[in-house]
């Protein structure tokens, strides 16, 4: 242990690494570990039955592309409203400012149910989108909206303090030498603040694959088409079969430790060319 | 390339910033532009480079206005007070980028960029660190791959914006023999804004002294230290004592309100009276500051104090003591009517 510990002129590294610890196992590792307990009841065989069905599969796919669909747009629409929010002053920016949290404090029930009227064929949005033969609630798109819904915080949230550490002088210096606005953007600004952009994008991402509340009144949960994994878990723990939710749960927990492992690791990778 | 400036004006809100500056900048020369802080300089320095727009006016690069082209357009290095280096890109990567940025037709193959930026990193002396970051430099370094930078352009204009401002003053004293240098091999018509009237004396070839959005006097350094045009320049650069014309009528020589300026080394000191026109006074102070020998004295009969200056072997030829009753006489006196007197 001595070895970690470097001299600091704060004490308490040996009680901080304690509850650090005390802390992640009771409230997270605890939890896991029955997860993974309760579905080695079922066994080998039985997980493979449970993770290779078609109606599991097709719930996984639906969860994992419609959170990326959204975590990506909200990487494009979340930098826009960063971006607006630095770099402009205008009449009730504030109030805007105060907007963006909105999607936290709001029960996730109601921003299913209210997206699901407005975007439904007779709604005041989806009338519109089925006058061109656009369907949005109770398809995956609807589930997309959802996602793209509760995530956009994260993202302006994360990008919004780098994007304003940005100096004016870095950018003047650029068009001094001849850049572009694009150039500019491109070479100057966004490799700035892309770390932070890939955190708030798997933030979004991460919460996305969890969402159930605000989904499954959009989705109009047909399996094989816009049923999510989550639903299906839940499905599971009605019918009492605890072990087959679990095991669903497991596959869910790796697909998600992978991707974001992936994305931290590329995160890594960049700040590690960058920020030295 | 020469520049000129004609009737400049720029006002933010109710400050005005430039007051119908004119101003004449000749080709290949190193201009210093002079004054307190908010007395405009940064901002007509901003304004050349294109970085802000001027309310009115127009700005000749060798005779062609350029009031309504771009800062990219306008061919312009700039080097800023706190370098704006790109802190995600390498020394190299840094100085490269205006050379990586130009449209296609007139980008340089991979080699002559590469050839380039090692040539400027040699002309700056650091090219042993063109694979380390911005963050790893000391700040000298990387006020001097700002410059690498501007320059990889080539640039027609430099500006400088309080180039060594940030760096502690051994530093900056290098630095500014070091700039002064390369402007002799380079030669490229080169302004730079200074609080620092020692650095501006220092470096430039001419000196424009600015206050309150205008300019008080454009000179060589010599001229605007030995022949201040205005009070304010008088005070500006250099130190000085007033003296009034209601009390000291002997020095001024002029009846009415006006005010003597006085270097502390245009005054002679001795201890017996050799002229009627000096004042008696008693010495309240001596210090030694390395080559000087700096002495207060308190005037008789009023309760000014008079700072002179003398070289140590005057000092060491007649020495002065604390208390010792003295008689200063002016070698060099300049007389401003009160009227005219420069706000400070």
């Amino acid at each position: 242990m001595a070895q970690f510990k470097a001299h600091s002129v704060l004490p308490g590294f040996n009680l901080a690494l304690g509850y650090t610890l005390l802390y992640l196992s009771l409230i997270v590792l605890v939890p896991l570990s029955a997860l993974f307990f309760k579905t080695a009841a079922l066994g080998w065989a039985g997980f493979y039955d449970i993770a290779s069905s078609d109606r599991v599969l097709a719930a996984l796919r639906v969860t994992f592309v419609t959170s990326f669909a959204a975590a990506v747009t909200n990487a494009v629409f979340g930098l826009v409203v960063a971006w607006v929010l630095v770099r402009y002053r205008f009449p009730g920016k504030k109030l805007v400012d105060a907007f963006v949290d909105l999607p936290f404090a709001l029960p996730t029930a109601v921003a299913g149910i209210t997206l699901a009227t407005l975007y439904a064929p007779n709604g005041w949005l989806g009338q519109y989108f089925a006058a061109h033969d656009i369907k949005v609630a109770y398809t995956p798109l609807g589930i997309v909206v959802a996602l793209t819904f509760i995530g956009l915080p994260f993202v302006v949230r994360t990008v919004q303090p780098v994007l304003a550490d940005v100096e004016a002088e870095v950018e003047e210096a650029a068009a001094s030498l001849g850049a572009g606005r694009w150039d500019v953007f491109r070479r100057i600004i966004f490799p700035a603040i892309y770390p932070a952009l890939l955190t708030g994008f798997a933030l979004a991402f991460a919460r996305a694959i969890g969402e159930y509340g605000s989904v499954i009144f959009i989705a109009g949960n047909m399996p094989y088409i816009s049923e999510i994994a989550p639903l299906l878990i839940v499905a599971k723990l009605e019918q009492y079969d605890y072990a087959g939710a679990t095991a669903i749960a497991v596959l869910m927990l790796l697909i998600s430790f992978a991707l974001l492992l992936g994305i931290n690791a590329l995160q890594w990778w960049s700040s590690r060319k960058g920020a030295r | 390339m020469s520049i000129t400036i004609e009737n400049l004006n720029k006002r933010f809100g109710d400050h005005i910033a430039l007051n119908n500056i004119n101003l004449e900048v000749k080709s290949g020369e190193l201009l210093a532009l002079l004054g307190p802080s908010g007395c405009g300089k940064t901002s007509l320095l901003r304004i050349i480079g294109g970085l802000d727009v001027a309310d009115s006016g127009s700005l000749l690069f060798h005779g062609e206005n350029v009031v309504e082209r771009d800062a990219r357009e306008r061919n312009v290095g700039f080097v800023f007070q706190h370098y704006a280096l790109f802190r995600h890109m390498t020394v190299f990567e840094n100085v490269a980028f205006g050379l990586r940025v130009k449209p296609k037709r007139e980008r340089h193959t991979e080699a002559e960029i590469r050839r380039r930026v090692t040539h400027l990193l040699e002309l700056v002396q650091l090219d042993w660190i063109a694979d380390r970051y911005p963050s790893q430099l000391s700040g000298g370094q990387r006020q001097r791959i700002a410059l690498a930078r501007a320059l990889a352009v080539e640039p027609r204009i430099l500006l400088l914006d309080e180039p060594f401002g940030a760096l502690d003053a051994k530093v900056r004293k290098e630095l500014r023999r070091w700039l002064r240098h390369l402007h002799d091999e380079l030669h490229i018509t080169s302004i730079f804004v200074t609080h620092d009237q020692e650095e501006a004396l220092e470096v430039a070839d001419r000196v424009v002294v600015m206050n309150q959005g205008k300019i008080e006097q454009v000179g060589t350094p010599d001229e605007v230290y030995a022949t201040p045009a205005t009070p304010f320049v008088y005070q500006f650069i250099g130190n000085v004592n007033l003296f009034h014309s209601r009390i000291h009528s002997a020095w001024t020589q002029q009846h009415g309100d006006a005010v003597a300026y006085v270097r502390p080394h245009d005054i002679d000191i001795s201890h017996t009276q050799q002229d009627p026109a000096s004042l008696a006074g008693e010495i309240r102070l001596v210090r030694a500051i390395g080559a000087v020998v700096r002495a207060e004295v308190a005037v008789a009969g009023s309760d000014e104090l008079v700072e002179i200056e003398l070289s140590r072997e005057r000092f060491e030829a007649q020495p002065l003591v604390n208390g010792d009753q003295v008689f200063i006489r002016p070698r060099q006196v300049r007389v401003f009517d009160e009227s005219v007197k420069g706000s400070l």
